[in-house]
């Protein structure tokens, strides 16, 4: 990316969920710069999967601000955020099973497309078939384009789902456990994929395997209970006592 | 389900080999029908514009509505009022009965689209019954239950010097073909855009599509537009083809038809709405003229029909055979 844009790209201030008497997320403060690849990891209900559903609009904060490239969007509608480049990919894969591969992508790719040209391609469908293959071939699904999503293997959907989130021309693309149930072989190279994608857009992954996060994250924050409990490099995380203690068990 | 647009050419000249066949066997039938029968597919053609539309809406949006012979009888009654009070031709009439209809849809889509599931089904339930009471509560201009009769004149209009009179049986025939038509290709266009794909996603995943970046509130606004629109015109076409005017068009029986003749012919399918709607008429037809009691057979075959076919005729045999029909 060559625009100009501060440093930091993505900055939540306080962000907080509760759900009834349950605190999900206690108040977060995240700071994501343009470009880079950020891990969150954390024990099964630390509030990872909250606290990105609540950076992609899926669900409301009940307390605290979220700012994305030089903006407020604590109350934009997912929609809205769409448009403005955060794309999320669902942690229980979410394809649409009774449409074809290039139906599922199509979608993505349209929206995109009318984000850019306006209405008036909203009835040209030559326009779609290159963003679409393009997508599919990243993920190299081109093969399976007229295939039922639902027909796919598991490992598969889980590429259709990031191939729906690539056509969508993400700025920051959030990831929730994009490896889980995938074989040694398609993790390998959905790692080659995700660093492809370095380059392009913000990459915000909430991953459990820990070989995946080393191998792919620049910075990694820390989450329990709520709370973000450390960050920093892979190396310093790993060397990091409190980590040691609450998550990596060893 | 089909991949609208994504099929390729080939299945592209099936779809439109398949459809141009249709109405070419509607057209050449005028000639072969006896005439009870062409009348009785006039009424079929009319009825199933009306299930395409409701159709797009349960379908392919995926939204059950209780409460769609609110819009037919918008078109019904536009038609019926416009050219009573406000001494409009029948063509006037006709499009001030679909604008009513989809002005309708439109604005009562912004109150029960907050809804959704069964809570939707019953707030359109509940409009269409208020609908139906105001319709009985102005008795003096809507003659409520009894209801009214075009008089032949406001039947009739003058085409480029030629007479075109609705209560003809060859021109009704031929005006609602033209209708089925028209529907059908524009039914046939939308759900293979990009938007019919929107409302598919809405469909089989709203969550999933509002993630996608889609305002999904406004496309189910728009389908139900639509939805509504086709519905008035339907309503209209059958007040002027058929000349009678009355309230129980816009009872619960009517919203309930449109439902089944869908589920019939298949939810989710072009011709589906038209093979439900004849299928229906015929049953109907068929039993009541070897018994009075002919609601337990139409009954006892719908239940054999479910069992067989639960996607509907169409439905059905493009799960098992057809793929690429839309």
């Amino acid at each position: 990316m060559t625009v100009d844009r501060s440093p930091t790209f993505l900055e939540t201030r306080g962000l907080g969920r509760r759900f009834g008497g349950l605190t999900a997320v206690d108040s977060v403060d995240l700071m994501l710069n343009a470009g880079e690849i950020r891990a969150v990891i954390g024990p099964n209900g630390a509030g990872k999967t909250t606290l990105v559903s609540m950076i992609c609009g899926r669900v409301p904060p009940s307390a605290g601000n979220i700012l994305f490239d030089g903006a407020d969007i604590t109350r934009l509608k997912p929609w809205e955020r769409v448009a403005r480049g955060i794309v999320y990919t669902f942690q229980i894969t979410s394809v649409f099973r009774n449409l074809s591969c290039f139906d599922n992508v199509a979608l993505a790719a349209e929206r995109s497309l009318t984000l850019q040209h306006g209405l008036r391609s909203a009835f040209d469908t030559r326009g779609l078939v290159a963003p679409v293959m393009t997508a599919l071939q990243r993920v190299g699904l081109e093969a399976r384009r007229d295939e039922l999503a639902g027909n796919l293997s598991y490992g598969h959907q889980r590429l259709l789902e990031v191939a729906m989130g690539l056509a969508l021309r993400p700025k920051l693309l959030i990831l929730d456990e994009p490896t889980q149930g995938l074989s040694e072989a398609e993790i390998v190279g959905f790692c080659r994929l995700i660093r492809d994608l370095a380059g392009e857009t913000t990459i915000l992954l909430i991953e459990h395997n820990m070989d995946v996060v080393m191998e792919l994250a620049q910075r990694i924050t820390v989450m329990a209970d709520g709370n973000i409990l450390a960050e920093g490099s892979p190396a310093e995380i790993m060397a990091n006592a409190e980590v040691q203690r609450a998550y990596l068990g060893t | 389900m089909t991949a609208p647009g994504s099929a390729g050419s080939a299945s592209g000249a099936k779809v439109m080999a398949l459809h141009l066949g249709v109405i070419a066997i509607l057209f050449v039938a005028q000639f072969l029908l006896p005439a009870y029968h062409l009348s009785a597919f006039t009424r079929i053609m009319v009825l199933a514009v009306y299930a395409l539309g409701y159709n797009i809406l349960f379908g392919y949006t995926g939204l059950l509505s209780l409460g769609h012979a609110m819009f037919f009888a918008a078109g019904l009654y536009g038609v019926g009022l416009g050219a009573r009070f406000l001494g409009l031709n029948p063509l006037s009439a006709f499009l001030f009965g679909s604008l009513a209809g989809g002005i309708f849809a439109c604005v009562i889509g912004l109150v029960v689209l907050r809804t959704s599931g069964v809570a939707f089904m019953i707030v359109t339930l509940m409009f269409a019954q208020a609908g139906y009471l105001t319709i009985l509560l102005f008795n003096d201009v809507t003659r409520g239950d009894e209801g009214f009769v075009l008089e032949t004149t406001e039947r009739q209009v003058t085409i480029a010097g030629g007479l075109l009179d609705f209560a003809a049986p060859h021109a009704a025939y031929n005006v609602a073909l033209a209708l089925f038509t028209g529907a059908m290709a524009f039914c046939l266009f939308l759900v293979r855009s990009p938007i019919g794909r929107v409302f598919i996603a809405i469909r089989e995943n709203e969550e999933r599509t509002r993630m996608l970046g889609y305002n999904a509130y406004r496309y189910k606004l728009a389908a139900l537009t639509v939805s509504g629109i086709l519905s008035a015109m339907a309503g209209a076409a059958y007040a002027l083809l058929f000349g009678y005017i009355g309230a129980s068009f816009a009872s619960i029986q009517y919203s309930i038809f449109a439902l089944l003749w869908v589920l019939l012919g298949g939810t989710g399918t072009i011709l589906g709405p038209l093979v439900g709607t004849a299928l229906m008429f015929y049953l109907v037809d068929a039993s009541s003229e070897v018994t009075s009691s002919y609601l337990i057979v139409v009954g006892a075959i719908l239940i054999l029909l479910v069992l067989f076919f639960p996607k509907g005729l169409l439905g059905s045999l493009r799960r098992k055979k057809l793929r690429w029909l839309p």
